[in-house]
């Protein structure tokens, strides 16, 4: 037999729909838990018909086991459809939140730099403005890491979610 | 047909009996109080058999699904009762048998409130059924349970729960009886490429062997497998779940394969060129180290399950559907075909390393008392527990036909024999049935004496009794320097035949070989005749399961032992 063929471990985003029916999510992210196979990132919410939700998930794996998590994920009932969304014909987003430390001083700063990543301020006290930015995670990753140094007071990520482009 | 209002339990009951069903296993509580009075108002049409225990029923409800293939039905109540079904539910699922649990649950204003036998029983549940519901509207109730029976008995089968909360169960609704959705063998997976790919790679093959397992049965496909083996001309070594797939007098039969497999399958699977898995799932009690198994072999795998390809082992080629309809179609592809040199080696190896008899010891072992219940129970469906009794019934007693050998094999539950004897005898119409134990499993569930002698079934249990929990013991033995750590029973040894008897059953013992076919007999005759019988067979606690492969040596690392 062949030994199981060396493939390098990346990031795979698998796009399942499921039934909209109490407890989905715990199926689905329990096979996740018990095969072992990590999570990075998971979303959920509707489609455009409200019976059915799409949950968006972030693995890193390598190929097989991939496809074993496809498989096993198709095999729960009220699973419909699993998709894995390939880097390049996929549109990924995820929208943070994110309140920052500020005074008098530094307030126009930040607000510069969310303009730069075209992120809303949606909430401005005196001691804080809350930020709100959508885009691919390493966007928004880039943004926390300049306003680190500000001081993130908290900061709230939806996890990612994801359509394939045109056709796909 | 009319529209007629029931309440929720009658049903249930109606959709039950939908599916054919004529016989469930259970134990009444709070929960189910509505579903066991329709119980009382149906009982000329659906016989109820009351365990000792909801474990007991649940094993029950495995052992009748295993022998016959239609979905065996369990009724528990809600929390403690739901609880104690869990081991059977997970043994079921471990092993594809499809099983209807049904569990009451308390009121669904109470959900959620710590009520009185309230658990989250779909949430404990739930990684151990192939599907399970939650009930909370009456509307719902027919349809749900409909679609419990497709799912479980569809694809690969396995074990669904239906939750149902007590109001749903007291509550009226028209009701319409339907006919049961077909289902038809698991074909649209099935594909033209594979067909033609593995039928190239099973005629360019010189040495293919083929692993069968408990997927042969679930698929009803024995008499297709038989064909197959000997259209390509090739041995045939099964698992655990695998017995009865294939006849075990058949020179082609290599016996089990993996860490208690004969030398000649390990041995087989080492050095054939194309390793055919049937239904079967390289279960680690099978490959042991799997970067050293079947090296010299392409890999094709024949599943209904496309999950089970590339999981354990990576296979060369693979056709995913309904077995029997594989290989149906294979045959329609594949050349009568001579392997003579790889079937003499095979033969060979058979002659060379047969499993040892000790038929002529006046000592009581296991081969030659299990050979005296081969030939003193033929007919009967063969239960087992789990430890060396086990193994020792996969190798000595084996199957007479296919479902004819019913034993945990992937969950290793001990406990489940009586249960599943009890299910197995009930479902092929009171007829014999044959629990093979140790004194280690028999008496974690023994309580089910009381339902076998209420209901007068044919059981009979022989005790393999060596006074240890004989595996560990093993284990401890060989790999732990004879630490015997917690498995001597001798100082809490139970009297067998006093404890079957206070049940009304019949108690026997065996101590030499020499009585063991009388006493069998006499044993037989009392269960056949409404009276359940328990054999306490003692044997040596040195006694071993050999062949074994080490942990983690490769399969063909046989012990072979004395």
């Amino acid at each position: 037999m062949s030994s199981s063929s060396l493939t390098s471990v990346g990031r795979h985003v698998l796009s399942i729909t499921v039934d909209n029916h109490a407890g989905v999510l715990s199926r689905v992210s329990g096979l996740f838990s018990r095969r072992g196979y990590n999570i990075d990132s998971l979303s959920v919410g509707e489609t455009e018909n409200p019976k059915i939700s799409r949950i968006t998930v972030a693995v890193t794996c390598d190929d097989i086991i991939c496809e074993q998590i496809r498989k096993q994920v198709d095999k729960l009932v009220d699973v419909r459809k699993v998709t894995e969304l390939p880097q390049e014909t996929g549109v990924y987003r995820e929208l943070a939140l994110i309140k920052i430390s500020v005074n008098a001083y530094n307030r126009m700063d930040i607000i510069g730099i969310a303009g730069v990543f075209r992120a809303d301020v949606v909430d401005v006290s005196p001691e804080s403005v809350m930020l709100e930015i959508t885009g691919d995670e390493r966007k928004i990753s880039a943004l926390m890491r300049l306003m680190e140094p500000y001081g993130i007071i908290s900061a709230a990520r939806t996890g990612m979610t994801a359509l394939g482009r045109g056709d796909y | 047909m009319a529209t007629v209002t029931l309440n929720g339990s009658e049903i249930l009951i109606e959709t039950l009996l939908e599916h054919g069903v004529s016989d469930v296993f259970g134990y009444p509580g709070g929960a189910v109080l509505n579903i066991y009075d329709a119980l009382y108002k149906y009982r000329d049409r659906i016989t109820h058999y009351l365990t000792a225990h909801e474990q007991g029923a649940a094993h029950a409800a495995d052992g009748y699904a295993r022998a016959t293939g239609k979905a065996g039905v369990c009724i528990a109540t809600s929390g403690p009762g739901a609880t104690n079904l869990v081991t059977g539910i997970a043994t079921a699922y471990m092993d594809s048998v499809p099983l209807i649990a049904v569990t009451g649950n308390v009121a669904k204003p109470l959900l959620g409130k710590d009520s009185f036998q309230e658990v989250d029983t779909t949430g404990i549940t739930m990684p151990i059924t192939k599907h399970n519901f939650i009930v909370k509207d009456i509307e719902k109730l027919a349809e749900t349970v409909r679609r419990a029976f497709y799912i479980a008995l569809s694809g690969r089968p396995g074990p669904v729960l239906v939750d149902i909360t007590k109001d749903v169960t007291a509550a009226e609704y028209p009701y319409e009886r339907r006919e049961p959705r077909k289902i038809s063998p698991e074909t649209d997976s099935v594909t033209e490429e594979d067909l033609a790919e593995a039928a190239r790679l099973i005629s360019e093959a010189k040495r293919p062997l083929i692993y069968a397992g408990g997927g042969v049965i679930s698929a009803n496909a024995a008499d297709l497998l038989k064909k197959f083996a000997e259209k390509i001309d090739a041995p045939v070594a099964l698992t655990l779940m695998g017995l009865g797939a294939f006849p075990d007098d058949s020179p082609r039969f290599t016996g089990m394969v993996g860490m208690h497999g004969t030398k000649t399958s390990n041995m087989a699977v080492m050095e054939c060129d194309l390793l055919i898995a049937a239904g079967a799932r390289f279960s680690d009690r099978v490959i042991s180290d799997v970067r050293k198994f079947a090296q010299e072999a392409k890999v094709l795998h024949l599943d209904v399950d496309a999950a089970e390809i590339n999981k354990n082992v990576m296979t060369e080629s693979q056709v995913i559907g309904d077995l029997g309809e594989v290989i149906k179609r294979l045959l329609g592809r594949l050349p009568e075909m001579s392997h003579k040199a790889w079937l003499e080696r095979v033969g060979g190896l058979k002659a060379a390393y047969p499993l040892p008899l000790f038929e002529k010891e006046d000592a009581l072992r296991p081969p030659a008392l299990l050979r005296a219940v081969r030939e003193v129970m033929r007919g009967a469906a063969v239960t087992t527990d789990v430890g060396q009794h086990q193994i020792w019934a996969g190798q000595y007693l084996g199957a007479g036909f296919p479902r004819g050998f019913i034993s945990s094999g992937g969950l290793g539950t001990m406990g489940f024999g009586l249960g599943a004897a009890i299910g197995a005898s009930v479902a092929r119409g009171k007829r014999l049935a044959v629990n093979i134990t140790g004194d280690g499993s028999f008496r974690m569930n023994c309580v089910e004496l009381a339902t076998a002698a209420d209901y007068k079934l044919p059981v009979v249990d022989i005790i393999m009794n060596n006074h240890a929990l004989g595996m560990v013991r093993q284990w401890q033995e060989l790999f732990y320097g004879g630490r015997f750590s917690q498995t001597d029973l001798s100082r809490t040894a139970a009297d067998f035949v006093k404890l079957a008897e206070a049940f009304g059953c019949r108690g026997f013992r065996i101590k030499d070989a020499a009585e063991a076919r009388d006493v069998l007999r006499e044993a037989r005759a009392s269960a056949e005749g409404g009276v359940p019988a328990v054999v306490d067979c003692w044997i040596s606690s040195d006694e071993k399961v050999y062949p074994m492969v080490p942990p983690g040596e490769s399969i063909d690392k046989v012990i072979l032992g004395e």
